[in-house]
Protein backbone atom coordinates (compact mmCIF):
# COMPACT_ATOMS: atom_id res chain seq x y z
CA UNK A 1 0.00 0.00 0.00
CA UNK A 2 3.09 2.31 0.41
CA UNK A 3 3.49 2.42 -3.34
CA UNK A 4 0.91 5.05 -3.39
CA UNK A 5 2.96 7.71 -1.48
CA UNK A 6 6.16 6.67 -3.75
CA UNK A 7 4.37 7.25 -6.17
CA UNK A 8 3.90 10.71 -5.10
CA UNK A 9 7.03 11.36 -4.74
CA UNK A 10 7.68 10.14 -8.19
CA UNK A 11 5.66 12.49 -9.50
CA UNK A 12 6.84 15.64 -7.95
CA UNK A 13 10.65 14.46 -8.69
CA UNK A 14 9.62 14.29 -12.32
CA UNK A 15 7.82 17.50 -12.89
CA UNK A 16 11.13 18.97 -10.69
CA UNK A 17 13.60 17.95 -13.59
CA UNK A 18 10.55 18.37 -16.46
CA UNK A 19 9.42 22.39 -15.63
CA UNK A 20 12.98 24.12 -15.50
CA UNK A 21 13.92 22.05 -18.92
CA UNK A 22 11.00 23.76 -20.36
CA UNK A 23 9.14 20.20 -21.33
CA UNK A 24 5.65 20.21 -22.01
CA UNK A 25 4.99 17.15 -21.79
CA UNK A 26 6.28 14.10 -20.03
CA UNK A 27 5.77 10.76 -22.06
CA UNK A 28 8.26 8.61 -19.83
CA UNK A 29 9.64 7.75 -16.79
CA UNK A 30 12.60 5.31 -16.10
CA UNK A 31 12.35 3.92 -13.21
CA UNK A 32 15.64 1.39 -11.89
CA UNK A 33 13.98 -0.19 -8.59
CA UNK A 34 15.93 -3.61 -6.84
CA UNK A 35 13.88 -6.54 -5.75
CA UNK A 36 15.07 -5.52 -1.61
CA UNK A 37 12.81 -2.23 -1.85
CA UNK A 38 9.30 -4.58 -1.81
CA UNK A 39 7.97 -1.94 -5.05
CA UNK A 40 4.96 -3.65 -6.83
CA UNK A 41 5.31 -2.48 -10.45
CA UNK A 42 1.31 -3.05 -10.91
CA UNK A 43 0.58 -1.14 -7.75
CA UNK A 44 2.75 1.89 -9.27
CA UNK A 45 1.43 2.06 -12.35
CA UNK A 46 -2.18 1.80 -10.52
CA UNK A 47 -1.59 4.68 -8.74
CA UNK A 48 0.68 6.91 -11.29
CA UNK A 49 -2.66 6.83 -13.42
CA UNK A 50 -3.92 8.63 -10.89
CA UNK A 51 -1.56 11.04 -9.38
CA UNK A 52 -0.28 12.39 -12.70
CA UNK A 53 -3.83 13.52 -13.96
CA UNK A 54 -4.23 17.22 -14.48
CA UNK A 55 -0.22 17.27 -14.86
CA UNK A 56 2.94 17.59 -17.34
CA UNK A 57 2.91 13.82 -16.71
CA UNK A 58 -0.37 12.72 -17.39
CA UNK A 59 -0.12 9.06 -18.96
CA UNK A 60 3.39 9.05 -19.54
CA UNK A 61 4.58 5.54 -19.71
CA UNK A 62 6.68 3.90 -16.66
CA UNK A 63 9.71 1.59 -17.80
CA UNK A 64 10.81 -0.52 -14.71
CA UNK A 65 14.18 -1.89 -14.86
CA UNK A 66 14.04 -4.66 -12.40
CA UNK A 67 17.52 -5.68 -10.34
CA UNK A 68 17.50 -8.87 -9.10
CA UNK A 69 18.83 -9.32 -5.17
CA UNK A 70 21.82 -11.09 -4.97
CA UNK A 71 24.16 -11.84 -2.65
CA UNK A 72 27.98 -12.62 -2.98
CA UNK A 73 29.99 -15.06 -1.16
CA UNK A 74 33.00 -13.02 0.72
CA UNK A 75 35.19 -16.51 0.71
CA UNK A 76 35.12 -17.69 -2.59
CA UNK A 77 33.41 -14.90 -4.57
CA UNK A 78 29.78 -16.78 -5.82
CA UNK A 79 26.67 -14.82 -6.30
CA UNK A 80 23.56 -15.90 -5.68
CA UNK A 81 19.84 -15.58 -5.01
CA UNK A 82 17.42 -15.13 -2.19
CA UNK A 83 16.63 -18.22 -1.63
CA UNK A 84 19.75 -19.42 -0.28
CA UNK A 85 19.16 -18.44 3.52
CA UNK A 86 22.08 -15.96 2.98
CA UNK A 87 24.56 -19.08 2.97
CA UNK A 88 26.58 -19.29 0.00
CA UNK A 89 25.85 -22.51 -2.22
CA UNK A 90 29.12 -23.29 -3.61
CA UNK A 91 30.78 -23.16 -0.63
CA UNK A 92 28.74 -23.24 2.55
CA UNK A 93 30.39 -20.05 3.53
CA UNK A 94 28.04 -17.62 6.07
CA UNK A 95 30.80 -14.77 5.07
CA UNK A 96 28.08 -13.23 2.60
CA UNK A 97 26.78 -9.90 1.81
CA UNK A 98 24.35 -8.07 -0.37
CA UNK A 99 25.56 -7.76 -3.88
CA UNK A 100 22.55 -6.30 -5.49
CA UNK A 101 18.84 -5.20 -5.16
CA UNK A 102 18.53 -2.10 -3.16
CA UNK A 103 18.38 0.23 -6.11
CA UNK A 104 15.39 3.11 -6.38
CA UNK A 105 16.01 5.68 -8.52
CA UNK A 106 14.82 7.71 -11.11
CA UNK A 107 16.98 7.60 -14.12
CA UNK A 108 16.01 9.39 -16.88
CA UNK A 109 12.27 11.07 -17.97
CA UNK A 110 11.79 11.21 -21.66
CA UNK A 111 9.69 15.04 -22.29
CA UNK A 112 8.08 17.28 -25.20
CA UNK A 113 9.46 20.47 -25.76
CA UNK B 1 12.09 12.32 -27.81
CA UNK B 2 14.52 14.44 -25.47
CA UNK B 3 15.35 12.44 -22.69
CA UNK B 4 16.20 14.48 -19.18
CA UNK B 5 19.24 12.44 -16.97
CA UNK B 6 18.05 12.44 -13.20
CA UNK B 7 19.46 9.67 -11.25
CA UNK B 8 17.92 10.46 -8.39
CA UNK B 9 16.30 8.61 -5.15
CA UNK B 10 13.05 8.26 -5.93
CA UNK B 11 12.12 9.20 -2.43
CA UNK B 12 13.99 13.08 -2.45
CA UNK B 13 10.48 14.53 -2.39
CA UNK B 14 9.97 12.91 0.99
CA UNK B 15 13.22 13.13 2.23
CA UNK B 16 13.31 16.85 1.77
CA UNK B 17 10.45 17.63 4.10
CA UNK B 18 12.76 14.94 6.79
CA UNK B 19 15.65 17.33 6.64
CA UNK B 20 12.83 20.08 7.59
CA UNK B 21 11.76 17.89 10.35
CA UNK B 22 15.28 17.26 11.65
CA UNK B 23 16.03 20.66 11.63
CA UNK B 24 13.21 21.65 14.03
CA UNK B 25 14.50 18.58 16.06
CA UNK B 26 18.16 19.75 16.29
CA UNK B 27 16.97 23.24 16.99
CA UNK B 28 14.69 22.09 20.23
CA UNK B 29 18.24 20.04 20.91
CA UNK B 30 15.57 16.70 20.70
CA UNK B 31 16.97 13.38 19.84
CA UNK B 32 14.22 11.27 18.04
CA UNK B 33 13.53 7.51 17.55
CA UNK B 34 11.54 6.01 15.19
CA UNK B 35 10.30 3.27 16.42
CA UNK B 36 9.29 0.19 13.84
CA UNK B 37 8.15 -3.44 14.02
CA UNK B 38 5.03 -5.53 12.56
CA UNK B 39 2.04 -5.39 14.46
CA UNK B 40 2.03 -6.38 18.07
CA UNK B 41 5.90 -6.55 18.35
CA UNK B 42 5.89 -4.84 21.23
CA UNK B 43 6.24 -0.75 19.92
CA UNK B 44 3.71 0.95 22.80
CA UNK B 45 5.13 -1.80 25.87
CA UNK B 46 8.66 -0.80 24.77
CA UNK B 47 8.23 2.78 24.41
CA UNK B 48 6.43 3.01 28.06
CA UNK B 49 9.18 0.87 29.64
CA UNK B 50 11.47 3.39 27.82
CA UNK B 51 9.91 6.41 29.91
CA UNK B 52 9.53 4.66 33.34
CA UNK B 53 12.87 3.93 33.03
CA UNK B 54 14.18 7.46 32.02
CA UNK B 55 11.41 10.21 32.82
CA UNK B 56 13.33 11.22 35.93
CA UNK B 57 16.15 11.79 34.05
CA UNK B 58 15.07 13.44 31.01
CA UNK B 59 12.42 15.30 29.49
CA UNK B 60 10.86 12.83 26.72
CA UNK B 61 7.40 12.99 24.57
CA UNK B 62 5.89 10.88 22.03
CA UNK B 63 3.79 10.97 18.45
CA UNK B 64 1.91 7.96 17.57
CA UNK B 65 1.02 6.90 14.32
CA UNK B 66 -2.20 5.72 14.28
CA UNK B 67 -5.70 6.15 13.50
CA UNK B 68 -7.47 5.45 16.77
CA UNK B 69 -6.04 6.66 20.29
CA UNK B 70 -5.65 2.89 22.06
CA UNK B 71 -1.79 3.48 22.34
CA UNK B 72 -2.17 7.71 22.73
CA UNK B 73 -4.40 6.58 26.09
CA UNK B 74 -1.39 3.99 27.06
CA UNK B 75 1.30 6.46 26.64
CA UNK B 76 -0.63 9.46 27.97
CA UNK B 77 -0.95 7.58 31.58
CA UNK B 78 2.97 7.78 31.62
CA UNK B 79 2.52 11.45 32.29
CA UNK B 80 4.14 12.62 29.20
CA UNK B 81 3.04 14.38 26.16
CA UNK B 82 1.73 13.01 23.55
CA UNK B 83 0.12 13.35 20.37
CA UNK B 84 -1.33 11.30 17.45
CA UNK B 85 -0.34 11.60 13.76
CA UNK B 86 -3.61 10.69 11.84
CA UNK B 87 -1.84 8.22 9.41
CA UNK B 88 -5.57 8.43 7.93
CA UNK B 89 -5.35 4.57 7.42
CA UNK B 90 -2.28 4.65 5.70
CA UNK B 91 0.02 1.60 6.32
CA UNK B 92 3.21 4.07 7.48
CA UNK B 93 4.47 7.45 8.95
CA UNK B 94 5.92 10.19 6.32
CA UNK B 95 7.87 12.87 6.60
CA UNK B 96 4.81 15.29 5.80
CA UNK B 97 2.69 13.80 8.26
CA UNK B 98 5.31 14.21 11.16
CA UNK B 99 6.10 17.49 9.85
CA UNK B 100 2.11 18.45 10.24
CA UNK B 101 2.25 16.90 13.74
CA UNK B 102 5.14 18.53 15.43
CA UNK B 103 3.47 21.56 16.21
CA UNK B 104 1.14 19.92 18.63
CA UNK B 105 3.80 19.42 20.92
CA UNK B 106 6.15 21.64 22.73
CA UNK B 107 9.46 20.58 22.05
CA UNK B 108 11.03 23.07 24.31
CA UNK B 109 13.38 21.20 27.10
CA UNK B 110 12.27 18.14 25.24
CA UNK B 111 15.54 15.77 25.16
CA UNK B 112 13.80 12.65 23.42
CA UNK B 113 11.16 12.49 21.41
CA UNK B 114 9.75 8.42 20.90
CA UNK B 115 8.04 8.14 17.43
CA UNK B 116 5.69 5.10 17.57
CA UNK B 117 5.23 3.98 13.39
CA UNK B 118 2.58 2.18 12.42
CA UNK B 119 2.82 -1.32 13.04
CA UNK B 120 4.48 -2.88 9.55
CA UNK B 121 7.31 -4.51 8.00
CA UNK B 122 7.43 -3.30 5.15
CA UNK B 123 5.95 0.43 4.27
CA UNK B 124 7.55 2.26 7.08
CA UNK B 125 11.61 1.22 6.10
CA UNK B 126 10.89 3.10 3.11
CA UNK B 127 9.91 7.03 4.65
CA UNK B 128 12.53 8.94 6.14
CA UNK B 129 10.83 11.04 9.04
CA UNK B 130 14.05 13.21 9.97
CA UNK B 131 14.31 11.24 13.14
CA UNK B 132 17.76 10.35 14.31
CA UNK B 133 17.94 6.68 14.82
CA UNK B 134 15.60 3.89 13.24
CA UNK B 135 14.93 1.40 16.31
CA UNK B 136 13.41 -2.01 14.95
CA UNK B 137 12.06 -4.33 16.99
CA UNK B 138 11.39 -7.98 16.06
CA UNK B 139 9.78 -9.82 18.72
CA UNK B 140 10.55 -14.06 19.29
CA UNK B 141 6.38 -14.70 18.55
CA UNK B 142 6.75 -13.45 14.78
CA UNK B 143 9.33 -16.38 14.31
CA UNK B 144 13.22 -15.91 13.46
CA UNK B 145 12.51 -15.72 9.76
CA UNK B 146 11.89 -12.44 9.16
CA UNK B 147 15.34 -11.08 8.61
CA UNK B 148 15.12 -13.58 5.27
CA UNK B 149 11.30 -11.81 4.61
CA UNK B 150 11.41 -8.57 5.13
CA UNK B 151 15.33 -7.20 4.43
CA UNK B 152 14.80 -3.73 3.99
CA UNK B 153 13.25 -3.30 7.66
CA UNK B 154 16.23 -4.92 8.66
CA UNK B 155 18.72 -3.29 6.60
CA UNK B 156 18.36 0.18 7.84
CA UNK B 157 17.85 -0.56 11.54
CA UNK B 158 20.30 1.19 13.38
CA UNK B 159 19.70 -0.58 16.71
CA UNK B 160 17.25 -3.97 16.68
CA UNK B 161 15.77 -5.42 19.71
CA UNK B 162 14.03 -8.72 20.00
CA UNK B 163 10.93 -8.56 22.03
CA UNK B 164 9.30 -11.41 24.18
CA UNK B 165 12.82 -13.33 25.15
CA UNK B 166 10.68 -14.40 27.45
CA UNK B 167 9.06 -16.71 25.31
CA UNK B 168 11.98 -18.62 23.67
CA UNK B 169 11.38 -21.35 25.55
CA UNK B 170 7.83 -22.02 24.86
CA UNK B 171 8.56 -21.68 20.62
CA UNK B 172 11.04 -23.17 18.32
CA UNK B 173 13.00 -19.68 17.58
CA UNK B 174 15.90 -20.36 16.22
CA UNK B 175 18.70 -17.84 17.76
CA UNK B 176 21.65 -18.73 15.23
CA UNK B 177 19.37 -18.35 12.27
CA UNK B 178 17.74 -15.14 13.49
CA UNK B 179 21.24 -13.76 14.09
CA UNK B 180 22.82 -14.60 10.94
CA UNK B 181 20.13 -13.11 8.76
CA UNK B 182 20.65 -9.65 10.92
CA UNK B 183 24.08 -9.71 10.65
CA UNK B 184 24.45 -10.19 6.70
CA UNK B 185 21.75 -7.33 6.23
CA UNK B 186 23.35 -5.50 9.01
CA UNK B 187 26.98 -6.01 9.86
CA UNK B 188 27.83 -4.99 12.96
CA UNK B 189 24.41 -3.54 14.21
CA UNK B 190 23.37 -3.26 17.99
CA UNK B 191 21.37 -6.08 18.88
CA UNK B 192 19.35 -5.92 22.03
CA UNK B 193 17.46 -8.92 23.08
CA UNK B 194 14.68 -7.89 25.95
CA UNK B 195 11.40 -8.45 27.75
CA UNK B 196 8.77 -5.87 28.02
CA UNK B 197 6.94 -7.73 29.69
CA UNK B 198 9.40 -9.17 32.32
CA UNK B 199 12.11 -6.60 32.30
CA UNK B 200 14.83 -8.43 31.28
CA UNK B 201 17.65 -6.84 28.85
CA UNK B 202 15.53 -3.89 29.33
CA UNK B 203 18.46 -1.83 31.23
CA UNK B 204 20.79 -2.28 28.49
CA UNK B 205 17.83 -0.74 25.87
CA UNK B 206 17.42 2.18 28.46
CA UNK B 207 21.71 2.44 28.43
CA UNK B 208 21.55 2.43 24.55
CA UNK B 209 18.82 5.72 25.26
CA UNK B 210 21.02 7.18 27.35
CA UNK B 211 24.30 7.20 25.53
CA UNK B 212 22.25 8.51 22.32
CA UNK B 213 20.71 11.63 24.50
CA UNK B 214 23.93 12.57 26.06
CA UNK B 215 26.25 11.86 22.48
CA UNK B 216 23.13 14.29 21.04
CA UNK B 217 23.94 17.27 23.68
CA UNK B 218 27.85 16.65 23.49
CA UNK B 219 27.21 17.79 20.04
N1 LIG C 1 5.10 -12.33 26.50
C1 LIG C 1 5.37 -11.07 26.17
N2 LIG C 1 4.37 -10.29 25.69
C2 LIG C 1 4.65 -9.02 25.37
C3 LIG C 1 5.95 -8.49 25.52
N3 LIG C 1 5.94 -7.19 25.08
C4 LIG C 1 4.67 -6.94 24.69
N4 LIG C 1 3.89 -8.04 24.87
C5 LIG C 1 2.47 -8.17 24.56
O1 LIG C 1 2.30 -8.08 23.15
C6 LIG C 1 1.07 -7.43 22.82
C7 LIG C 1 1.34 -6.27 21.88
O2 LIG C 1 2.15 -5.31 22.54
P1 LIG C 1 2.15 -3.77 22.12
O3 LIG C 1 3.17 -3.10 22.95
O4 LIG C 1 0.76 -3.24 22.13
O5 LIG C 1 2.66 -3.91 20.62
P2 LIG C 1 2.68 -2.82 19.46
O6 LIG C 1 3.83 -3.16 18.60
O7 LIG C 1 2.63 -1.45 20.04
O8 LIG C 1 1.31 -3.12 18.70
P3 LIG C 1 0.56 -2.22 17.60
O9 LIG C 1 0.70 -0.79 17.99
O10 LIG C 1 -0.85 -2.70 17.65
O11 LIG C 1 1.22 -2.55 16.29
C8 LIG C 1 0.46 -7.01 24.15
O12 LIG C 1 -0.50 -7.97 24.52
C9 LIG C 1 1.64 -7.03 25.10
O13 LIG C 1 1.26 -7.27 26.42
C10 LIG C 1 6.99 -9.33 26.03
O14 LIG C 1 8.17 -8.98 26.19
N5 LIG C 1 6.64 -10.62 26.32
MG1 LIG D 1 1.33 0.14 19.66
ZN1 LIG E 1 31.43 -19.30 -1.13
Amino acid sequence: MHELGITQNLLKLALQYAEPAGATKITGLYLVIGELSSVMDDSVQFYWDFVSRDTLAAGATLHFERVRATFECQECQTVFGRNEHYICPACGSRRVRIASGEEFYLKSIEVEE
Amino acid sequence: MPQIPVIKDIMSANDQLASAVRQQLDAAGTLALNIMASPGAGKTSILTRTVDGLKDEFNLAALDGDVVMVDVEKIAQTGIQVALVNTGGNCHLDANMVHAALPSLDLTGVDLLLVENVGNLICPAAFELGTHYNVVIASVAEGDDKPYKYPAMYRGADVLILNKIDMLHYQDFNMDYFRHGVEVLNPGVSFLPLSAKTGEGVDAWLDWVRSAIIQKRGR
